[in-house]
C-alpha cells in the first residue's frame, strides 16, 4: 500500500533515489539542492542503502566521477543547482556523448552575479543544449514520481542518455507537501537493476572516450540525435506503466481548460500550479482561459504543443530566465519555431518573470490572463516581450 | 578507406566506444613524419639504445641490427641523437 508522508521536494527526490537502489552518487552540496545529498548521506550512514557515496571537491569532479561510474554499468545519481551546474557544464556534454544514463536533480536557482540563491531557470537554460533529456516538475509529488520514472527512461538501451529532473528552488525544493510514497517492492519491480549495453570490464576490455576526428565525430553526434528522437515515446510509455501502479498519469505537456479556451498561459515548473488555480477562478467568471504546462523540455514536444495551441487566439509564454540579447526567452523561441510552418497560430506574447526568485503571485497571473484576453480581442500584440514587475 | 566504405551512424558502436581492444595498431600514424630515421647497417652495433629510447615502440630488434617501423615512426629523431655510433641519420621526407 502506498502511504502519504510529509516531505519537502528535495527530501522526496532523495527518498526516490534511495528506492531506485542507486549504485553510485557523487555530489557536492549547493543551496537549494543540499537537502537531497544530505538526506542521501543519512541513508548511506544508516546502512539503509548499499550506494557508494563519493564526496568530491567540486561539481566538476562530481560529474566527472558520475561519468566514470556510469561507464562501469552502475546506476548513478547526483544533484546540483546554479553555479554547480555551470561548473559541470563541460562534463555534461561528455556524459551525454558517452551515453551515460546518469540521473541528476537540478534544483533551479539563479546564476550569479549578483549572488542569489532563489529560483529561476537560468542554470538549466544555460546548459539546455548539452544533450541531456530535461524534465520540469511542478511540485514535490511530480519530482518524486519523475525521479523513479527517469532511471527507466535513461537506462533504456534505445535511449542511453542522461536526464535532469528540474524543480524550482525553494518553491518546490523546500516546500513541505504530502507525498504519496510507493512501497519499496513496487519500485523494485518497476525498476529492475541497470543492464549496461557496454561497460568497462577488465575481462572484456573496451575503450570509452577515444579521440575521434573529422571522419567519425559527426556520425557519433548523429547517433545522439537519433536516440533523442526516441525519447518522447519512451517518456510516454514509462509514464503509462507508472500510472498503472500509482494512478497518477503524466504527459509530455499538461493542459488545463483548453477545450473552451481562447487564450492560454504556457510555462514550466511550479508556476503552472498557480496558473491553474487562477484559470479556474477566471473560467468560473466566464473567461475563456487555459493553461499549458510543458514537462518535457528536451527533446522539445513540438507536435504536442502545435496540437494544444490549435484554436487559441492568443498565448502568453512565461520564461523564468533572461536570455540576454536573444529574440525571446527559450521556451517562447522554441514554441515559435515549432509553430512556424502552421498557417493558423495564436498571437504570442513573451513575459520574462520571477528572476532571482521574485514571486509570481495569483494577481500577477490574473493580470497576464486579462492582458492575453485583450490581445485576443484587439487582434494585435501590444508588446511582444515584457518584464513582469521590474521597477524602473 | 573511402568515405563510402566507412561505417555510418547506424553501424558504429554508440558514443564512439571502441569495442575491440588493441585497435590502435590499425591507426597508422607514421604519415605525420617530416624526417625519416635511416639506419646504416654497417655502423649499427645492435646496442639497442635507440630501441630503449624510442617513445613510440617503433623500433624492432632484428639482430644484429635494428629496423624502424615507418607505419608508426613520427620522426622525432631521439634515436638519431642517442645513437652512440651515429648510425641513424634523419633524412627529410620527400627530399
Amino acid at each position: 500500500m502506498a502511504k502519504v508522508t510529509g516531505m519537502t521536494g528535495d527530501h522526496a527526490i532523495a527518498y526516490a533515489a534511495k528506492q531506485c537502489d542507486v549504485d553510485v552518487i557523487a555530489a557536492y552540496p549547493i543551496t537549494p539542492q543540499t537537502i537531497i545529498v544530505e538526506r542521501f548521506s543519512d541513508y548511506v550512514a544508516n546502512g539503509e542503502v548499499k550506494t557508494e557515496y563519493v564526496c568530491v571537491e567540486s561539481e566538476h569532479s562530481a560529474m566527472s566521477a558520475c561519468v566514470g561510474a556510469s561507464t562501469t554499468g552502475a546506476r548513478v545519481f547526483t544533484a546540483t543547482s546554479s553555479q554547480g551546474l555551470a561548473l559541470m557544464h563541460e562534463i555534461l556534454y561528455i556524459a551525454s556523448s558517452l551515453r551515460c544514463p546518469i540521473v541528476m536533480a537540478v534544483v533551479n536557482r539563479a546564476l550569479s552575479a549578483p549572488i542569489n540563491i532563489h529560483c529561476d531557470h537560468s542554470d538549466m537554460m544555460g546548459s539546455r543544449d548539452c544533450g541531456w533529456i530535461q524534465l520540469y516538475c511542478e511540485n514535490g509529488q511530480e519530482a518524486y514520481d519523475q525521479t523513479i520514472q527517469t532511471f527507466k527512461i535513461a537506462e533504456d538501451p534505445d535511449i542511453l542518455l542522461p536526464v535532469t529532473v528540474n524543480l524550482d528552488g525553494f518553491i518546490t525544493s523546500h516546500c513541505m507537501e504530502g507525498i504519496n510514497i510507493l512501497p519499496d517492492e513496487d519500485v523494485k519491480t518497476f525498476l529492475p537493476p541497470r543492464k549496461a549495453v557496454y561497460k568497462l570490464d577488465p575481462t572484456n576490455p573496451i575503450t570509452i572516450g577515444a579521440l575521434c576526428f573529422t571522419d567519425y565525430y559527426f556520425e557519433i553526434k548523429a547517433q545522439q540525435e537519433e536516440a533523442m528522437t526516441k525519447v518522447s515515446a519512451k517518456v510516454k510509455e514509462v509514464a503509462e506503466e507508472f500510472g498503472k501502479i500509482t494512478g497518477r498519469s503524466y504527459g509530455l505537456i499538461e493542459t488545463f481548460g483548453l477545450e473552451d479556451a481562447e487564450v492560454a498561459i504556457m510555462c514550466l515548473g511550479s508556476t503552472a500550479g498557480t496558473a491553474r488555480v487562477v484559470a479556474e477562478k477566471l473560467k468560473k467568471a466566464g473567461k475563456p482561459v487555459g493553461v499549458i504546462k510543458v514537462r518535457l523540455f528536451r527533446p522539445f514536444p513540438s507536435r504536442e504543443i502545435v496540437e494544444a495551441v490549435k484554436g487559441l487566439k492568443a498565448l502568453t509564454i512565461l520564461d523564468r530566465v533572461a536570455t540576454s540579447g536573444a529574440p525571446s526567452g527559450p521556451l517562447c523561441s522554441d514554441v515559435k519555431t515549432a509553430l512556424y510552418a502552421e498557417t493558423e497560430k495564436p498571437l504570442i506574447t513573451n513575459v520574462i518573470y520571477g528572476l532571482g526568485g521574485r514571486d509570481m503571485s495569483p494577481l500577477n497571473l490574473e493580470k497576464i490572463f486579462n492582458d492575453t484576453l485583450k490581445t485576443a480581442s484587439v487582434g494585435k500584440i501590444d508588446r511582444p516581450i515584457g518584464y513582469l514587475g521590474v521597477r524602473e | 578507406m573511402s568515405e563510402k566504405e566507412k561505417p555510418g551512424s547506424k553501424s558504429l558502436p554508440i558514443g564512439g566506444i571502441l569495442v575491440k581492444p588493441g585497435s590502435s595498431t590499425e591507426y597508422k600514424t607514421g604519415d605525420w613524419r617530416a624526417f625519416r630515421p635511416c639506419v646504416d647497417e654497417k655502423k649499427c652495433t645492435g646496442c639497442l639504445i635507440c630501441w630503449i629510447y624510442c617513445p613510440d615502440s617503433a623500433i624492432s630488434r632484428k639482430p644484429p641490427v635494428v629496423t624502424i617501423n615507418y607505419e608508426f615512426c613520427k620522426g622525432c629523431g631521439i634515436c638519431s641523437t642517442e645513437c652512440p655510433v651515429k648510425a641513424i641519420t634523419m633524412m627529410e621526407e620527400g627530399a
